[in-house]
């Protein structure tokens, strides 16, 4: 196995997604329009948006790895990049990750940053426990972009797949936002919460990538 | 033994006699079923009176979601693995049919549920949700199948989806699970036995042995279907190119 087009590919996407525009601010952007929106629908209760505030950042966080993850194997599929890289002999599913992996770390990692201060406008106690907050919205980010990612490789050859990728990916998200939206509340089950969020997230990590394989073959045929 | 069963012309010989087979017994069963379950088994007062007549759809169509999905599963795993046509035309065929029982078994449920536990929908119900995230999942493989522009390329991406699907099912189960549920625990398939009464008992197996015969019966008209559909295709190039 030789790493270099594996390292081609982690380098493209992280390219990708600070290109374009407003780069890395655009994903922010959307999650922060998103997380605004909200309080302007359902009123603006302090103690309502205290109790719905985390589970928001939950919503806007997936919608947000959504929209992102439209593009991320359908241009390499239009321009022929996937072939050569499916030519180099490097697992697929190593490219794939990395691919994904980049594109969480330009646009997921920066959403769990962002989130204390949504967190705060939410009307949350300024804790260390925001910080916790951050970590496991990270955390959970990451197995969202893998599942999504299993759906934008199944669509890349789609055209308007972005919708596609939202039907396919949402029942996979399901464990993550439970264990995530759990982990936030101090009901019983909470304490162990974080620990299933991240097996969820281990999950996502083993057996995505295999599957986005098997995916992005099927898209170079 | 796939193999066996791989071979179009034998499916098409023998579906020509099963699948007429399974509607005769399914009518049978049902009806019987129904029957006794609407007019002669006594009502239920714990259960919320004769609403609970609908136990004899509900529960059935809910076995039905769940076998339905990971038979489409199992298909997609054949053709994935041993590329036979006919694995792939059942998968196809399932997941309409499934999202059909999974939506009746959602249907009945809320109109089980408004009398008895006075709500239509409970978020935080465990086997509602899962049901509803199988919908989502019959209703996204068929979107993604619809949305590839060759049958092979439809037959691939489908069966990666459903593999996932079906991996990821015990998750959503479980995580699910963290939720309390409205729903009594299981009372046919327990350790010691079915705890039902057989007055109950007898008309909902029967139901339940309708309904799966019926679905196969449903299946098998389907892939029949698909075949003449591919043969028509084939006998029309066949016609072109001869001019």
């Amino acid at each position: 196995m030789r790493p270099a087009p594996i390292l081609s590919a982690f380098r493209q996407a992280l390219g990708e997604a600070w290109a374009g525009g407003a780069g890395a601010l655009l994903p922010l952007g959307f999650f922060a329009g998103a997380a605004v929106l909200v309080p302007l629908g359902i009123g603006t209760d302090p103690q309502t948006l205290r109790a719905v505030g985390p589970g928001i950042l939950w919503v806007a966080l997936a919608l947000s790895s959504l929209v992102t993850l439209e593009r991320i194997f359908q241009a390499d599929t239009e321009d022929g990049a996937l072939d050569l890289w499916l030519q180099t002999g490097a697992p697929a599913s190593a490219i794939a990750g990395a691919k994904t992996f980049a594109h969480w770390l330009a646009a997921g990692l920066p959403l769990a940053l962002l989130s204390p201060l949504l967190a705060l406008m939410f009307q949350a106690e300024a804790s260390t426990d925001l910080l916790r907050n951050a970590a496991l919205y990270a955390l959970g980010g990451l197995a969202f972009y893998f599942w999504g990612g299993v759906g934008a490789a199944l669509s890349a050859t789609v055209r308007r797949g972005g919708l596609l990728i939202s039907l396919i990916a949402l029942p996979l998200y399901v464990p993550t936002a439970i264990f995530g939206a759990l982990s936030m509340t101090h009901g019983p089950g909470s304490e162990s919460a974080p620990l299933f969020l991240a097996a969820s997230t281990l999950f996502a990590l083993a057996v995505a990538p295999f599957a986005m394989a098997a995916a992005l073959r099927l898209a170079a045929d | 033994m796939f193999s066996w069963f791989a071979n179009p012309l034998r499916f098409m010989r023998l579906s020509n006699w099963l699948a007429p087979l399974c509607y005769a017994l399914a009518v049978l069963l049902i009806g019987w079923g129904l029957w006794q379950g609407l007019w002669m088994v006594p009502k239920d007062d714990y259960q919320g009176g004769d609403i609970m007549r609908v136990m004899f759809i509900h529960v059935p169509a809910a076995w039905l979601a769940m076998a339905s999905y990971m038979a489409m599963a199992v298909m997609s795993f054949i053709w994935f693995i041993w590329r036979h046509e006919v694995a792939d035309i059942a998968a196809k065929s399932i997941a309409p049919l499934g999202a059909v029982w999974t939506a009746i078994c959602l249907a009945t449920g809320s109109i089980w549920g408004k009398p008895t536990w006075g709500t239509w929908w409970q978020w935080d119900d465990a086997r509602m949700m899962s049901v509803l995230f199988m919908f989502f999942l019959f209703l996204g493989y068929m979107a993604l199948r619809a949305s590839m522009d060759t049958r092979q390329k439809a037959a691939r991406a489908g069966a990666i989806l459903a593999m996932v699907g079906a991996i990821n099912v015990p998750l959503i189960k479980f995580s699910v699970d963290l939720f309390t549920s409205l729903h009594q625990d299981s009372s046919v398939l327990t350790a010691d036995g079915p705890k039902m009464a057989a007055v109950y008992l007898w008309p909902l197996l029967a139901s339940g042995l309708g309904h799966t015969l019926l679905f196969a019966g449903l299946t098998q008209t389907l892939m029949r279907a698909e075949i003449w559909d591919r043969r028509t295709a084939q006998a029309n190039a066949k016609l072109m190119a001869e001019g």
